[in-house]
């Protein structure tokens, strides 16, 4: 076992308990730090996975903006803390885990039937300068489509935040 | 590294997402459930991207596409949150069913 392999199984672990935290904790600003835990571990695994571009941004997108919106969302809307407001009856929640694991295991079965055997190649990391090159010259109209939406979701939470 | 590692997290974490986003009640949870799903999706790109070693990156841009998407959809899915937490003073959304027949 390589030691890329070991860290990704470390950042696996820590990322997939600070998941299952975030959809358990009963309370919601722990669920929130939680959620950057599980962030940071993906930015990890983006670097194993040789996109330190991608790392970098899900690190400044996500656990810098996003996280910070979600916190004040929680702060605003006076969020209760305990799992009877937080979670659903008991017997939603049995059947939430109970398609939840059958994703899981559905998913894992289905994808190590098609892949089991494949391995990734190690390689250097993908230059920045490379994924310019491929975002603003063979995928410049889905760029500029995602600017367009960005602006319209912008313009939209402004009307439906506004107070008129 | 076994393409399957990367798999297995990102279908584990899909699923926490899953579960989360079915057995939570409060909106502001749904919407950072949502996100762990977002996040499965893009570390199966980025381990399609390194194991086809594909020349345009495709699987690194379709990401960002992906990080900007959800970047999009928690600003206007808290706005929308705020909105009705305004009107009827709770984010739970089993009492939110105006739209029920």
């Amino acid at each position: 076992m390589t030691g890329q392999e070991v860290a990704f199984l470390i950042l696996a672990v820590i990322g997939g308990l600070a998941g299952l935290l975030v959809v358990t904790s009963r309370n919601v600003v722990h669920a929130a730090l939680y959620l950057v835990v599980a962030l940071a571990s993906v930015a990890g695994v983006y670097l194993l996975l040789a996109a330190p571009f991608v790392a970098f941004v899900q690190v400044i997108i996500y656990v810098g903006a996003i996280v910070v919106l979600i916190l004040f969302g929680i702060m605003l809307t006076r969020a209760p803390v305990g799992r009877r407001v937080l979670d659903n009856t008991l017997r939603a929640r049995v059947g939430a885990f109970v398609i939840g694991a059958g994703v899981f295991v559905m998913l894992t079965v289905f994808l190590g039937g098609a892949f089991g055997s494949e391995r990734i190649a190690n390689q250097t990391a993908t230059a920045t300068a490379a994924l310019g090159d491929s975002l603003f010259r063979n995928y410049v109209l889905p760029f500029e489509a995602v600017s367009v939406l960005l602006l319209a979701a912008l313009i939209g939470a402004i009307v439906l935040a506004r107070r008129d | 590294m076994p393409l399957m590692y990367p798999l297995v997290f990102a279908a584990f974490l899909f699923s926490a997402g899953v579960y989360g986003v079915l057995a939570r009640r409060n909106a502001v949870m749904v919407l950072m459930s949502i996100e762990l799903m977002l996040n499965a999706v893009n570390v199966n790109l980025i381990a399609f991207n390194a194991y086809l070693r594909d020349q345009l990156n495709s699987g690194q841009v379709f990401a960002l596409f992906v990080i900007a998407v959800a970047a999009a959809e928690v600003g206007i899915g808290l706005a929308i949150v705020l909105l009705i937490f305004r009107n009827r003073e709770t984010v739970n959304i089993d009492e939110v069913d105006l739209l029920r027949w």
